[in-house]
């Protein structure tokens, strides 16, 4: 699983819904994997304004990134920086979760994650 | 031809055997090959996006996803949806580039607000039509996955479903509960009518100012060829009465209502609304 879909993943169970501590999900004992990927400008442009970019830092120092800006850059900052452009090509796609768990910080519900599958399904009376 | 839903639920049904046998038919491939491109188009994206793929199953249309040419506005990433383990398994076999979870589209989507440009859907949703146990019913698992998808895709994103509906009735329940989640729903039919007949439900969240009909459904359509648009919602009727009160005509107007709810009416005769001169 992509640290970017991670970004986008909240707690499943019904009653995290109004709760902001469900998001982000915590990772936790992860195997990471990286991956090729040609990088795209206009994809990481697209998907930049939706990032929540406190969640991803929280999800990178979590699992051992080094520290990403205090705020997110745009894209003007975006082009310039190569580096930047680069460094978070590598962890948003490029770095993958293949084994562990997820664990929301509000029920303490963990979603396991094989072979970079993570397991969503939930016992009918958390739903 | 039988349909699974009819026999066993999703996750049972797609075992290993069934799941090896979906993905390598070449004559399923085609279908699903020729729908994700009917799909795509309708989603007419203009930018590498980011997709959900509810039901991907073993990963045939995010392939296709993946392959759209830098020309067309791809390549798009994707996040794929599925409650059969051994679907995925087939996908992961087959090295597919999108992130897959194992998750029931009836438990919702869990997805933080816009996190989605669009969303593709195919041979998936009329799954939800059956409830496989006493605690769950049709209806809830249709309104929470449509409620779950409404909320996950960005403003001004689409959805476009791919499904089978067993009849008429199921057809207006997966729609109904995409209207009543907040969608602008529409309905596209290929070749209706006939055993090829696919229907595609399209839906939208919000509409763009861009498209300049005031985000109306039928927008989505609007340029492409061989599309006729049926619109069978109500014109809203203008207000105000017809007649003037105490006519002739709004008495027998009066009368048509009151008979049209089962009351007993007298006769219309030539004396109808006429007034009771005084005779002497």
């Amino acid at each position: 699983m992509k640290l970017l879909t991670l970004n986008f993943l909240t707690c499943a169970v019904k009653s995290c819904k109004s709760t902001s501590a469900s998001f982000p999900l915590h990772p936790k004992d992860c195997e990471l994997v990286s991956d090729t990927l040609k990088s795209d400008p206009k994809l990481l442009f697209n998907i930049l304004p939706r990032l929540d970019w406190s969640a991803l830092s929280t999800t990178a120092s979590e699992l051992g990134f080094p520290g990403l800006p205090p705020s997110a850059p745009t894209k003007e900052e975006l082009e310039a920086n190569e580096k930047l452009f680069h460094d978070l090509h590598t962890l948003l796609l490029e770095t993958h979760i293949s084994e562990g768990s997820l664990v929301c910080a509000n029920c303490g519900h963990s979603y396991k994650i094989k072979e970079g599958i993570a397991n969503f399904l939930l016992p009918n009376h958390l739903v | 031809m039988s349909r699974p839903e009819d026999i066993l639920p999703p996750d049972l049904h797609y075992n290993d055997t069934e799941a090896k046998k979906y993905t390598t038919s070449s004559r399923i491939q085609n279908i699903q090959v020729s729908m994700t491109h009917r799909a795509l188009e309708l989603l007419d994206l203009q930018n590498p996006s980011m997709i959900l793929d509810v039901g991907c199953g073993s990963g045939l249309s995010g392939e296709i996803l993946t392959s759209v040419e830098p020309s067309e506005g791809g390549p798009h990433i994707w996040v794929g949806m599925d409650i059969s383990a051994s679907m995925l398994d087939v996908a992961l076999q087959r090295d597919v580039e999108g992130d897959l979870m194992l998750a029931d589209i009836g438990q919702g989507v869990p997805f933080r607000a816009g996190s989605f440009d669009a969303a593709i859907s195919i041979s998936a949703i009329q799954w939800l039509c059956n409830a496989d146990s006493s605690e769950v019913s049709p209806a809830g698992r249709l309104s929470r996955f449509f409620n779950g998808l409404y909320a996950s895709l960005k403003r001004g994103g689409r959805a476009v479903c791919q499904f089978y509906p067993k009849n008429d009735q199921q057809r207006t329940m997966i729609s109904g509960a995409a209207i009543k989640a907040g969608f602008g729903a529409g309905i596209l039919e290929d070749d209706p009518g006939t055993k090829n007949s696919k229907i595609y439900l399209v839906l939208t969240v919000g509409g763009s100012a861009a498209e300049g009909n005031g985000g109306d459904i039928t927008g989505v359509v609007k340029g492409m060829e061989y599309v006729n648009v049926l619109d069978a919602r109500r014109k809203h009727r203008e207000k105000g009465r017809d007649f003037k009160k105490g006519s002739k005509a709004w008495i027998i107007s009066k009368k048509e209502q009151m008979e049209r709810k089962g009351k007993v009416v007298k006769h219309n005769s030539k004396y109808t609304g006429r007034k009771r001169h005084i005779a002497f």
